[in-house]
């Protein structure tokens, strides 16, 4: 459990990046915090990890405060997934995963052998740990990205816009892969991303943020979807959009659903 | 090539003399360099007046700095450790700029990263900051090799003993082919040293030579 | 130290400074030969390296050039040129102005090789002659690097012609050489220091006019003291 208690974080500027910030992030759900690019959502990701020491307030994970925790340490018993890998391109594949394994003292042997599990689990040819980063595509990447967060098995997953930087189709065959794969894991994720569609795809609650950090709504997809809380939440999720606005038509005695401009979107199950 | 064959084990000497001075300046110009231009990169309020103030002594002529440098360091004009002390000297003086570059040019995201899955500082250094440091590196050693090994001959005229010693003595004597010998010479060796390096760079740094290309294939 | 102090009061021996051989005479020779090797190299190299530059081709040749230069012990163009042309001022100039080139060429090379595409485009779509493009955009964005390949020239050809006076008598070079032979370390040591405290001065000189450059030519309007303040570390994202 990752505990948020009305954390600030104030950098020299006229206005604070993130104030005030509350939130209780459950063991093995999945939370994402949505938002505009500089609404706060990295620097309260990066709170947890101390990548970034909150001005105000504290962060608690299982009610220890981290603020008592060696960074390094803490960091190694955090997944952390970043947008363009944060691979190291001077390793291979391999050594990259093993990276954390290795830092804490596992015999790299057995870190590698490890690794190559771990390659499959997300998806990727075992045999790929030979190559560097730079050969590998933009998803591959992120792949191997996933597979060393999860090297050491921590209870914790930090992502930060993931597939930020990957083509639509890949995006959508990575998010499909989260999911699958927490369904077997059950790791406690808090996922940052602008993209109110992958928010509602993944979270099992999603957190909509706007500028300085300030919770505009949260609740599971469907809450806010049903009840957008103002004008800000209903413009950042797009209920009003044509396409989220869905009727009924019968067809030959099936229901199709349409959008709001009369396209056919799917049919109801009989 | 008749004076060669004549003098040929003389050559080999000197050149072994040449080496000796050139070698040990150029790995006391990294051992310098590279923390000078790592704290530049670092900390720049403390580290860039050390950096011009190193990159300033280059200024100073070659010949000159070898009369000094005995006052200051208390030795003999013509003793190696001048020659190796001047050499380091010029060698620092080439190499700072490229090492805060070479530190510059290592991508902040890849060191954050590394910090954020867990890398001690120590670790951030010496596994990441300074592999990936390595080909902008390695470009300011070879021009410090290539250089100091042409700039040994200096030596010389001090009356310290390199391939310099044939410049001298066959211009006093006026043998064309001993001159032209030592330039040579000199140049040969340059050029091996720069191509064991260019070797080792490529040998300790693997990431730099796959072509992407290849590889989005599979 | 009394080193230094026997070199100090040879210093300030006025015999030191009157006649042929006197301080300023071998100061003025000096300059001279500098001025006249680096004038020499600049027209000579300046227009190819602004050729090469405009065209964008050729950097290989550049790259070799200055690469061999580097190679090349000094000394020893010095002693062959000098075998072969005799004593006198003609073998070290020569020698001079080989050493010299590389650097002067390299600066023109890369001041304008690194002139943005996209401004000397826009300046040939506005309808600027080649010539006008050369003239009004590349050499002026250029000039703080083409500076600096010649004072890269001019502190080299200030060493160097130092050891030219091995085989030419000129310049501040010659009471280095008399002072080695008659183990005179004060005259020697004089020397060095008139030679490393005029090559400085060159330097801090030559450093003032490329940023006059910067400032004036490839900059106007741009306050050097005001920086874009955004100087915090980029993040991840
Ligand atoms: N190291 C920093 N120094 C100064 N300002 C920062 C720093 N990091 C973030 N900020 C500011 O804090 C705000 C929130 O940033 P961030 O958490 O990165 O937003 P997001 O990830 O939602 O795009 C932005 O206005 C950003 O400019
Ligand atoms: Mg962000």
């Amino acid at each position: 459990m990752i505990e948020f208690e009305s954390v600030s974080k104030t950098y020299p500027g006229p206005t604070a990046a993130v104030s005030e910030f509350s939130l209780t992030v459950p063991s093995h759900r999945t939370v994402v915090l949505v938002g505009s690019s500089g609404s706060g959502k990295s620097t309260l990701l990066r709170m947890v990890n101390r990548m970034v020491d909150p001005t105000g307030g504290r962060v608690l994970i299982d009610d220890e405060d981290v603020r008592d925790r060696d960074p390094v340490a803490l960091r190694r018993s955090i997944g952390y997934v970043l947008q363009n890998g944060g691979l190291m391109p001077h390793w291979t594949v391999l050594d990259n995963v093993a990276t954390v394994p290795v830092l804490t003292g596992t015999p790299k042997r057995q870190a590698r052998l490890a690794a190559k599990e771990l390659l499959e689990r997300v998806g990727l040819d075992p045999a790929m740990g030979r190559r560097y980063p730079g050969q590998l595509s933009g998803g591959q990447q992120q792949r191997v990205g996933v597979a060393r967060a999860l090297a050491t098995d921590p209870n914790i997953l930090l992502m930060d816009e993931p597939f930020g930087a990957v083509d639509p189709i890949m995006r959508r065959e990575l998010q499909e892969e989260l999911l699958r794969l927490q369904t077997e894991l059950h790791k406690t994720i808090l996922f940052v991303t602008h993209d109110i569609d992958e928010a509602f795809l993944l979270g099992d609650e999603v957190v909509v943020l706007r500028e300085g950090g300030q919770i505009a709504q949260r609740g599971t997809p469907a809450e806010i979807l049903a009840a957008p809380a103002d004008d800000f939440v209903r413009g950042f999720t797009g209920v009003d959009r044509a396409e989220r606005t869905l009727s009924t038509m019968e067809v030959d005695g099936r229901t199709i659903a349409v959008d709001g401009t009369g396209r056919p979107v799917g049919v109801f199950a009989p | 090539m008749t004076w060669l064959n004549a003098n040929w084990p003389q050559v080999i000497e000197l050149s072994g003399d040449h080496l000796a001075l050139s070698v040990p300046a150029i790995l006391i110009s990294i051992l310098i360099a590279v923390p000078i231009g790592r704290l530049a990169h670092r900390r720049p309020k403390i580290g860039t007046p050390l950096l011009s103030a190193a990159t300033l002594m280059y200024a100073i002529p070659a010949l000159p700095l070898l009369i000094i440098i005995p006052v200051v360091f208390g030795i003999p004009l013509r003793s190696p450790a001048t020659m190796i002390v001047a050499l380091s000297v010029y060698g620092v003086a080439l190499l700072v700029r490229t090492a805060a570059d070479a530190f510059g040019s290592v991508d902040a995201r890849v060191r954050e990263a590394a910090v954020a899955v867990g890398h001690s500082p120590r670790s951030v250094f010496w596994r990441v900051d300074l592999p990936l440091a390595i080909p902008v590196l390695l470009s300011g050693i070879r021009v410090v090799t290539v250089s100091t090994v042409s700039l040994v001959t200096i030596g010389a005229l001090i009356g310290v003993p390199s391939l310099g010693t044939l410049l001298t003595d066959g211009f006093q004597r006026g043998i064309e082919a001993e001159v032209a010998t030592g330039v040579i010479v000199t140049i040969i060796l340059a050029l091996i040293l720069d191509v064991l390096l260019l070797a080792a760079g490529r040998a300790a740094a693997p990431w730099t030579r796959t072509p992407r290309a290849k590889a989005v294939a599979a | 130290m009394s080193l230094f102090l026997d070199a100090l009061s040879w210093l300030g021996d006025g015999a030191n400074w009157t006649g042929p051989d006197g301080v300023p005479t071998r100061v003025l020779q000096h300059l001279a030969i500098t001025a006249a090797v680096v004038g020499i190299s600049a027209a000579v190299a300046l227009p190819a390296g602004v050729l090469i530059g405009h065209s964008r081709r050729g950097a290989g040749v550049v790259g070799a050039l200055t690469g061999a230069a580097r190679a090349i012990p000094t000394l020893g163009l010095l002693t062959m040129l000098g075998l072969a042309l005799g004593i006198g001022l003609l073998a070290p100039m020569l020698a001079l102005v080989v050493l010299a080139i590389p650097s002067v060429l390299a600066g023109a090379y890369a001041g304008v090789q690194a002139v943005d595409p996209a401004t000397t485009g826009a300046a040939k779509a506005i309808g600027m002659s080649s010539r006008q493009v050369v003239f009004r955009v590349e050499l002026p964005l250029a000039s703080p690097v083409i500076i600096g390949g010649l004072r890269a020239a001019t502190l080299q050809v200030v060493a160097t012609a130092t050891l030219a006076a091995y085989t030419a008598d000129f310049g501040l070079g010659r009471y280095l050489f008399t002072g080695l032979k008659s183990r005179e370390y004060a005259e020697m040591l004089a020397g060095a220091l008139l030679v490393a405290v005029l090559a400085l001065l060159l330097e801090l000189a030559l450093a003032t006019a490329q940023r006059q450059a910067a400032v004036r030519l490839a900059a106007p309007g741009r306050n050097p003291s005001q920086r874009t303040p955004d100087t915090r570390e980029k993040e991840p994202a």
